[in-house]
């Protein structure tokens, strides 16, 4: 079964290279934009992981974080942060929200791929 | 029963205390490579074993004799002392490391106004503190001696006259190791590498010795503790000792106040101090120390009751002095050289207290009592121009043999009198005066200097007279009636019944007098004043410390100083290089050139009180510099500046976590899109055009963004270029509007100009105020709806200044951002359209616009548009140069 | 002044002991009977003297909250 991917984030040339990359590797993604945006969109296609940008407008991946992790229904997904910010008390908080790893910007796609990997892995 | 050759006894101690300064030299020498050996936890704890002297070796097993467990109680307070220290402890050397301070006379001095009197004043007690307790060490290695070299039945041969006396020798000796230990040379810091070293080895030794005569009593000579117990509780007359009631009623109180001693003296004792707080290297070892001391303690005393009872049961009670057991019973079965070994073990305990507690006593009287003197006077005083590290190292070392000859002379005179115990007890009490104005200097902000000298003056008054005055009468030096009746008969004044008090022993007695006093007298003497400046300002450095960071320490200094006077100041105690190098690392940003700031000047003051003292450090900085006196207002302000600038720094921190953010996001785009371009050759070339386009994109964005931060440092900084010029405002705009007319087309909106006819030219920086006005439109394209996009741009001009409108038609801005938006690195609009931007541009037009003197404002309702206005005074840009050339004069 | 965990610990150990170490609870120990072949007094005495020893080790090198 194809694995579905959600990536959130509002740079657009940032989803651009990321999107590809993931498509060709196999995996079916969907775009939001920002927070409340990605929100619906992981009610919506119910994907196994999901790349949150921590800064994004109208809600910040701490927060969609948390509502997610709030939701029983999203205990196998796996949360994946792209952070820029690099400070270890930002990290900790994304760890203590529930996120299930953390990139930091700027990273090298393959990085990128292989930590999506892992992460889907060692859920199946 | 064997004796052994004098001179042999003499030779193996010779090499022993060779061996100890071959020691010393070679971890000195290690030091000097960098190569430390003490720079570890269990060295460190092992130093601490000092605490431990002749009295452990000798008194002890004496005192078990006597009384049992009695002997225990001084190595419980330290046990309980320790438990605190990783809070305690670590808090004083902070304190010692970050102030110089090398002395407990120095710390208490520094911190109660850095005030030469009180340093004078705890030198002094010291001094009279510790004499007796380096006599005790004296008898304890003459009799020692004694008693491996003279047969039994011969009595000591008491020496004639003073100069065949061989302690006198003995002690002339110590204090020679202990220049070679402690003062060749001068060090700042008052660190002694080799001594620390050559201690934690004795430590081992005097344990081990200890341990090995104690197995030989317990195993060879009975066999193994339970039969020594059996044996001992089946005499009658020795069953007690094994009990804490021993017949009679238990002094609860006295066992009480040993161990409340003891806990004082583990810090207070000048060698404790010396090895826990100056010599310590690394706060954290304090930590093993905490429990590994004790642990040290404890080994030290599991044969002290064997060896005390086993010389009970094999000499019988009151033939053999018990404080000689440990030697004795070796000697007595035929086991010369385990005496010797145990005798070394004695020597070596009593040597390392002598050395440390000299050190630390002479580096006392140099720096608080002897250079404050000298200083006074004309010819060492600040007048003077001569290298004084010499006069100090040979002060120095004149204290040492001063302090030495002193033990010796109460040696002669008193130290028959007493068991060794008595003596080393009223020693612990002397320095436990210090401990209301050390532990209130650390945790009280509110003690203050008169606070101290009275406590210090009473506590200390009422030990002379209820301690040391007793032990001159059981001397015999004063007639006993003063105990037995009273100073000229009166009852209440009984130096060992005080006000009445009675059914206590002497030393609680005297414990609970003096301590009530000097605590007492410390409270309520520094209630009665608020404390000064200077007073306020030491309790806040000290009582804070583990508060305030090393770089936002306030500095509480007001005045001013030349840096060359300084220099040679600096060079006077800490040689001429040391100095140089002092001022080289501090480059001095002030105004005016030569002349020094104030952390300079402390630094330089931190840096000889490690020299010569804090005190005489205060007085001989005073001396060069003008100072203003700080009152306690002052110091509340600085206080408060510091803080202040403690929260700019938060602010600045988020600015730079804001702006590292913006600054990844474009790079991630270009790294993630370069990687996939070249790991994929196979790369369609439509795909690879299009990644592309994101990568100059987002390399524009950034050099936008690099040039905007920049800009905004510039000008923040007050080293932003401005050219000022005459401006024709309405040709300005209408430049603006046709530089701006293709985002305009582009977006389907239009741009209105509505320009007064005619208008004075304005004096401004054309370029920047032209910035500011492709910011604004710039800003309005993004925001109006597509299509149907309408701005205007008006210009405006009356009595004041000229007025500059950008209005449009787009959503607006709701009231909560209105304020927001003028922030670093904010971006309005919501998500869908987030356009282009850096967020910066807003911030810098604000900038430019207040540069001249004008304001930048937005009217905005949801729904209405937005318009953001700015305005010029017309004598903005004479205000604005002559601000500028002051900030170029004052700007670091 | 007392913050942080490991700190509180030790002040709490620090009561412990000076109450284990003086009256009434030291009277308790002084029984005429031994362990081992050891008279218990003494003994006990050495045994909690050790047991703090040890306690304070246990907190201090925990590494808890010890900065």
């Amino acid at each position: 079964m194809t694995q579905k991917i959600v990536i959130a984030d509002d740079e657009p040339n940032l989803v651009i290279p990321l999107e590809y990359m993931l498509k060709r590797e196999g995996y079916e993604v969907t775009i939001a934009r920002d927070g409340q945006e990605a929100l619906d969109a992981i009610a919506r296609v119910r994907p196994q992981l999901v790349l949150l940008d921590v800064m994004m407008p109208r809600k910040s991946g701490f927060d969609v974080c948390q509502a997610l992790r709030a939701d029983e229904a999203n205990r196998e997904l796996r949360i994946l942060l792209l952070t820029a910010k690099g400070r270890d008390d930002d990290v900790a908080k994304g760890l203590a929200l529930g996120a299930d790893a953390y990139v930091i910007k700027p990273f090298s796609p393959k990085e990128l791929v292989a930590k999506v990997r892992e992460l889907l892995e060692g859920a199946a | 029963m064997n004796t052994l050759a004098g001179p042999l006894v003499i030779a193996a101690a010779f090499a022993y205390l060779l061996l100890l300064a071959g020691i010393a030299t070679l971890a000195d020498r290690r030091a000097a490579q960098g190569r430390s050996v003490i720079g570890n936890a269990w060295v460190y704890t092992l130093s601490l074993g000092v605490y431990c002297t002749a009295w452990t070796y000798f008194g002890s097993a004496g005192r078990a004799a006597t009384s049992g467990v009695w002997f225990l109680p001084i190595y419980l307070g330290p046990t309980l002392a320790m438990v605190l220290a990783w809070v305690v402890v670590r808090k004083m050397i902070r304190i010692s490391k970050t102030y110089r301070i090398t002395s407990i006379a120095d710390f208490i001095a520094s911190r109660y106004g850095k005030s030469p009197s009180l340093a004078a004043l705890v030198t002094l007690i010291t001094v009279v503190g510790i004499v007796p307790y380096i006599a005790l060490q004296l008898k304890a290695l003459a009799g020692g001696y004694a008693l491996l070299t003279t047969p039994v039945g011969a009595a000591a041969l008491p020496a004639a006259h003073w100069w065949h006396d061989s302690t006198l020798y003995v002690a002339l000796a110590l204090a020679g190791f202990t220049i070679v230990f402690g003062a060749r040379r001068l060090d700042s810091a008052e660190r002694h590498e080799g001594m620390v070293a050559a201690i934690a080895f004795e430590s081992v030794v005097k344990l081990l010795a200890f341990l090995v005569v104690g197995a030989y009593v317990a195993y060879g000579l009975f066999d193994g503790l339970a039969d020594l117990a059996a044996r001992v509780r089946a005499a009658p007359a020795l069953a007690p000792l094994l009990r804490l009631e021993q017949g009679g009623r238990f002094a609860y109180e006295q066992w009480f106040a040993l161990i409340g001693l003891s806990m004082l003296s583990t810090i207070f004792l000048p060698r404790q101090f010396q090895m826990m707080v100056v010599e310590n290297v690394d706060e954290r070892h304090v930590k093993r120390a905490a429990w590994a001391f004790p642990l040290y303690l404890l080994l030290i005393n599991l044969f002290v009751l064997p060896i005390a009872f086993g010389g009970l049961l094999i000499f019988g009670a009151g033939r053999m002095d018990p404080d000689g057991f440990v030697l004795s019973l070796p000697l007595a079965h035929g086991q010369p050289v385990l005496a010797l070994v145990a005798y070394i073990g004695g020597m070596s305990a009593a040597t390392g207290m002598v050395i440390v507690e000299t050190i630390a006593v002479s580096t006392m009287v140099c720096n608080d009592l002897l250079m404050p003197w000298l200083l006074r006077t004309r010819r060492f005083g600040a007048l003077a121009a001569g290298d004084l590290t010499h006069t100090l190292l040979a002060i120095r070392r004149g204290a040492i043999v001063g302090v030495m000859l002193l033990g010796y002379l109460y040696f002669r005179l008193a130290g028959e009198a007493y068991a060794l115990v008595s003596i080393g007890l009223i020693s612990f009490a002397a320095v436990a005066q210090f401990a209301p104005a050390m532990l209130g200097g650390i945790y009280w902000k509110g003690g203050t200097k008169l606070g101290a000298q009275v406590g210090l003056v009473a506590g200390f008054a009422l030990w002379i007279y209820t301690l040391l005055l007793p032990s001159f009468v059981k001397s015999g030096w004063l007639a006993a009636s003063l105990l037995s009746e009273g100073p000229w008969g009166v009852d209440l004044l009984k130096p060992e019944r005080l006000f009445g008090m009675g059914g206590l022993d002497s030393l609680t007695h005297s414990l609970f007098w003096s301590l009530l006093a000097n605590a007492g007298g410390y409270v309520v003497a520094s209630l009665v004043r608020r404390p000064s400046g200077q007073e306020a300002s030491q309790a806040l450095l000290f009582v804070d410390i583990f508060e305030r960071s090393v770089v936002r320490r306030p500095v509480f200094w007001r005045g001013r100083a030349r840096v060359p006077d300084l220099l040679k100041l600096a060079g006077r105690f800490l040689g001429a290089a040391r100095a140089q190098q002092l001022i080289d690392e501090h480059p001095q940003s002030g105004a005016e050139p030569g002349v020094a700031d104030a952390r300079l000047v402390q630094l330089v003051e931190t840096q000889l009180a490690g020299a010569i003292g804090s005190a005489s450090a205060r007085v001989m900085v005073a001396a060069v510099v003008e100072e203003e006196p700080l009152a306690l207002d002052d110091v509340m302000r600085m206080l408060e500046e510091s803080s202040q600038l403690r929260a700019l720094d938060r602010l600045k921190d988020d600015f730079m976590a804001s702006m590292s953010h913006e600054l990844r996001t474009p790079l991630t785009a270009i790294r993630a899109v370069t990687e996939l371009m070249r790991d994929d050759a196979q790369m369609p070339a439509a795909q690879r055009a299009a990644f592309l386009d994101i990568v100059v994109t987002e390399t524009e964005r950034l050099g936008r963004l690099v040039n905007q931060v920049l800009d905004m440092a510039k000008i923040e900084s007050g080293h932003g270029e401005w050219h000022t010029d005459d401006v024709d405002l309405r040709e300005l705009l209408a430049h603006a509007g046709q530089t701006t007319a293709a985002m305009f087309k582009e977006r389907g909106a239009t741009l209105q100009l509505r320009l007064p006819d005619a208008l004075p030219t304005l004096r401004t920086d054309r370029d920047r105020l032209l910035q500011v006005l492709l910011n604004l439109l710039s800003n309005a394209t993004k925001f109006v709806p597509r299509e149907g996009g309408r701005v205007e741009l008006r210009l405006r001009a009356d009595n004041a200044g000229v007025t500059v409108e950008v209005q449009d038609n787009g959503p607006g801005v709701p009231a909560d951002q209105q304020a927001l938006i003028f922030e670093k690195f904010h971006q309005g609009g919501d998500a869908a359209n987030r356009p282009q931007g850096t967020g910066l541009g807003l911030p810098i037009s604000r900038r430019i616009v207040e540069h001249f003197g004008g304001r930048l404002w937005l009217r905005s309702e949801p729904g209405q548009g937005a318009c953001f206005a700015f305005f010029l005074p017309w004598a903005g840009a004479a205000e604005a140069s002559s601000r500028h050339t002051r900030h170029e004069g004052a700007a670091a | 002044m007392f913050q942080g965990l490991a700190a509180q610990r030790l002040l709490a150990l620090f009561f412990a002991g000076a109450l284990l170490l003086n009256f009434p609870l030291l009277a308790l120990w002084d029984r005429d009977a031994t362990v081992l072949g050891l008279p218990l007094f003494p003994l006990a005495l050495f045994v909690v003297w050790a047991v703090l020893i040890g306690l304070t080790a246990w907190i201090v090198e925990r590494g808890e909250d010890v900065e």
